[in-house]
């Protein structure tokens, strides 16, 4: 008997056994008690030297990607870009730990998380360079819209995995999120709908401190994020976000638990946001720089760097293939946004319908004229 | 206009102890608009207060504490960002007055900047005043100067009913001097911003500047166009409305929101039910397209610029 039968035992009169017993031992649920971590420790030794090699590559091209993303906005080529330097950890850890068949639900600050997916890097930019909302295609990517508004996206990540379910498929969806989502309405409709639905989803909050300004403490007076899951009825579980092995490991092995019929996990990585919010944020108004000084030395690089070098797994072969991928990737992405995006305003139109209404014919030609009147004025 | 905004704010703060403010990042941050800037610092968390992430949470915990005596001035960070409140802002704060049968008005503002011309990404740059102003129960009040962003703003917190209080945020950083001690025009009341015997533009908000553009614009065409600023959509100010109209005799309604189904359809309505027999044309309208708001690159297209306002005006038939 756990201790939630025994109370309503005892402290509840009238209680119908059955109707309003706890569907699950919450014990088994309650998250880790300190976070997971592999990097350091005698597990990582149990881990596939490819993976771990394969883990730190995509770590380095990651951060690489985030810097020439922030230049960009200083050089006014990208309208904007919400930076995951400091998690990369967590966007390499998320996309590894999905099969081919599987979806991801990334929110705004995911794009590494996407591009580690396999989405083409710079369609993955359309959004926040500001030439179309979604650059790539999310049915042939497994890969939802980057999504906006806060937490908003989880509930479609519970409706996908559902139906994925129902259709025998062996689907499972990853939605990403941040802190400060956790506190949005949306965010706990799905964690319960998941739940109830026993749906093969796996939640990831990569808590990186703040909310914008906000920090946790201000947010939610939870032991963990990662306990917000025992009241729903599924398991949390805490992993240190700047660990990358452990951050594989721990999406794996709640991906597997989904696909195999065991439902939901709620995952939380505790991490840390190195950049300003986005590239429009002052960041000195709410932090110190000594706070962001103190994460910098468990930077999710650094610690993989040390400990697959004292593995003896990392040579500097591979760093150096792995810094070369990271400018080549780089270079493409200056060239190519040096470039001015080519638009068609026309395409203002093409998808607000699957036929356009009359009024939007109407609408369309009426820009078209301007269009022309324009460029006669150009000749 | 973000520091007479923010002065308005002070000021209440400042006069009124029951003034409350609460939202995402309002206190260290000051807003990601810098509306709020040092009030935490001046009034304390308490009457600043930095909330948990949750629109919802934010304007349902604003109508219990204006039903136990406050006034809370709430902050939502953007246009888009306010629809997980529309529950609370439609079933609740827009009614209560009315379930209670007077006996909770709740004197809440809602601030929401709003509109487009930032190059803001999707979900930053939607003008949304249709959802409020078809909401009975809700003042809806959009100012377009600086004068105004105070004045308006003073008398939203003061009214003992709820204002959804519309800042249109590509005029933040236009500067005028003003005098917070001037007399303005109270809610409800509409201005003439701009005299004017060929047609008269109604518009309001992020619109004016255009409109006062394309007057200026218009002369070299022979018009001679008055600019009429709403500045409160709910209540409509009819009665100024329809005397600049019914003088002028020719209307153009210009707004960024989409136009079906819009603010101007009700506008361009009101005054024909009014003013037939003084309209020498039909009333016009100037919108942004029937389409979700554009990427930024695109979202010149879709706001209506000089041109489409001097067009409509064309189509007014000049020769009577
Ligand atoms: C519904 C909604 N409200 C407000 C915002 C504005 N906003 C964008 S990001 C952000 C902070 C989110 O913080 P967190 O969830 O911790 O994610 P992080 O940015 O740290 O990755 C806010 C308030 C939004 N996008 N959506």
């Amino acid at each position: 008997m756990t201790v939630l039968d025994h109370r309503h035992h005892t402290a509840v009169p009238g209680w119908l056994p059955g109707a309003t017993a706890p569907r699950a031992d919450p014990a088994p649920l309650l998250p880790d008690v300190s976070p997971v971590r592999v990097l350091g420790t005698p597990a990582l030794e149990k881990h596939d030297p490819a993976l771990l090699r394969e883990l730190y590559r995509r770590l380095v091209v990651g951060r690489r990607y985030n810097q020439q993303a922030t230049t960009l906005t200083k050089q006014g080529r990208l309208a904007v870009y919400p930076a995951s330097t400091g998690q990369e950890a967590c966007q390499v850890a998320a996309a590894l730990a999905l099969g081919e068949q599987d979806w991801l639900f990334p929110s705004y600050r995911d794009t590494l998380a996407v591009v580690s997916r396999g989405v083409d890097p710079l369609e993955a930019l359309t959004l926040l360079r500001g030439n179309a909302h979604t650059g790539y295609d999310p049915r042939a990517a497994r890969t939802a819209p980057l999504c906006t508004p806060l937490a908003t996206q989880a509930p479609h990540a519970v409706g996908l995995a559902h139906a994925a379910r129902l259709s025998g498929e062996p689907v499972v969806a990853l939605a990403m999120l941040g802190d400060g989502g956790t506190s949005e309405g949306d965010f706990h409709e799905a964690l319960n709908f998941a739940a109830v639905l026993q749906a093969p989803v796996v939640f990831l909050v990569q808590n990186n401190g703040y909310a914008i300004s906000v920090p946790l403490t201000a947010q939610s007076a939870a032991p963990s994020l990662a306990h917000k899951a025992v009241g729903y009825g599924m398991p949390g579980r805490l992993v240190d976000g700047n660990d990358a092995p452990a951050v594989h490991s721990v999406l794996a092995e709640a991906v597997e638990r989904a696909r195999t019929g065991g439902g939901p996990t709620l995952v939380e990585a505790l991490t840390y946001r190195i950049e300003a919010h986005t590239n429009a944020d002052d960041a000195t108004r709410y932090r110190t720089e000594g706070e962001v000084t103190a994460w910098r030395e468990h930077d999710p690089i650094l610690l993989m760097d040390r400990a697959l070098r004292e593995l003896g797994i990392l040579d500097d072969a591979l760093v150096q293939e792995a810094a070369d991928e990271a400018e080549a990737l780089a270079a493409r992405m200056r060239a190519e946004f040096h470039a001015d995006a080519e638009l068609d305003p026309m395409a203002l139109f093409a998808h607000v319908f699957a036929e356009p209404t009359p009024q939007l014919r109407e609408q369309a030609a009426q820009l078209s004229a301007e269009l022309a009147a324009e460029a006669e004025v150009q000749h | 206009m973000a520091q007479a905004l923010n002065s308005a704010l002070r000021d209440a703060m400042r006069e009124d102890p029951t003034v409350h403010v609460l939202g995402e990042d309002v206190g260290a941050l000051g807003g990601v608009f810098r509306i709020t800037d040092g009030l935490t610092a001046e009034f304390g968390p308490d009457r600043c207060l930095d909330t948990p992430l949750a629109e919802a949470g934010i304007l349902g915990t604003a109508i219990g504490m204006a039903m136990y005596g406050l006034r809370p001035v709430v902050e939502m960070q953007f246009d888009a960002f306010a629809y997980p409140a529309l529950e609370q802002l439609f079933s609740h704060v827009a009614k209560m007055r009315n379930r209670t049968a007077g006996k909770l008005p709740l004197p809440i503002t809602v601030r929401i900047p709003y509109g487009g011309g930032i190059g803001g990404v999707e979900h930053h740059s939607d003008a949304s005043e249709a959802y409020y102003t078809s909401t009975p129960g809700l003042h809806v009040v959009t100012p377009a100067t600086v004068a105004d962003a105070y004045g308006l703003l003073r008398a939203s917190i003061a009214s003992d009913d709820p204002v959804v209080f519309l800042e249109p945020k590509r005029l933040y950083w236009g500067k005028a001097e003003f005098d917070p001690a001037a007399p303005v025009e109270p809610i409800g009341r509409a201005v003439l911003r701009r005299t004017g015997t060929s047609a008269v533009l109604i518009t309001y908000g992020p619109s004016l500047p255009v409109c006062l553009e394309a007057a200026e614009a218009a002369k070299a065409e022979g018009w001679d166009l008055a600019v009429l600023d709403l500045r409160t959509l709910v209540p409509f100010d009819d009665e100024t409305v329809c005397r600049v109209v019914r003088s002028v005799g020719r209307a153009v309604v210009v707004h960024e929101a989409s136009g079906f189904g819009g603010t101007g359809a009700e506008i361009a309505a009101r005054v024909t039910e009014r003013c037939f027999h003084h309209l020498a044309a039909p009333v016009v309208r100037v919108t942004g397209f029937d389409i979700p708001y554009p990427p930024p690159m695109l979202e010149h297209h879709h706001l209506p610029g000089v041109d489409r306002i001097l067009d409509a005006v064309a189509r007014l038939q000049w020769e009577d």
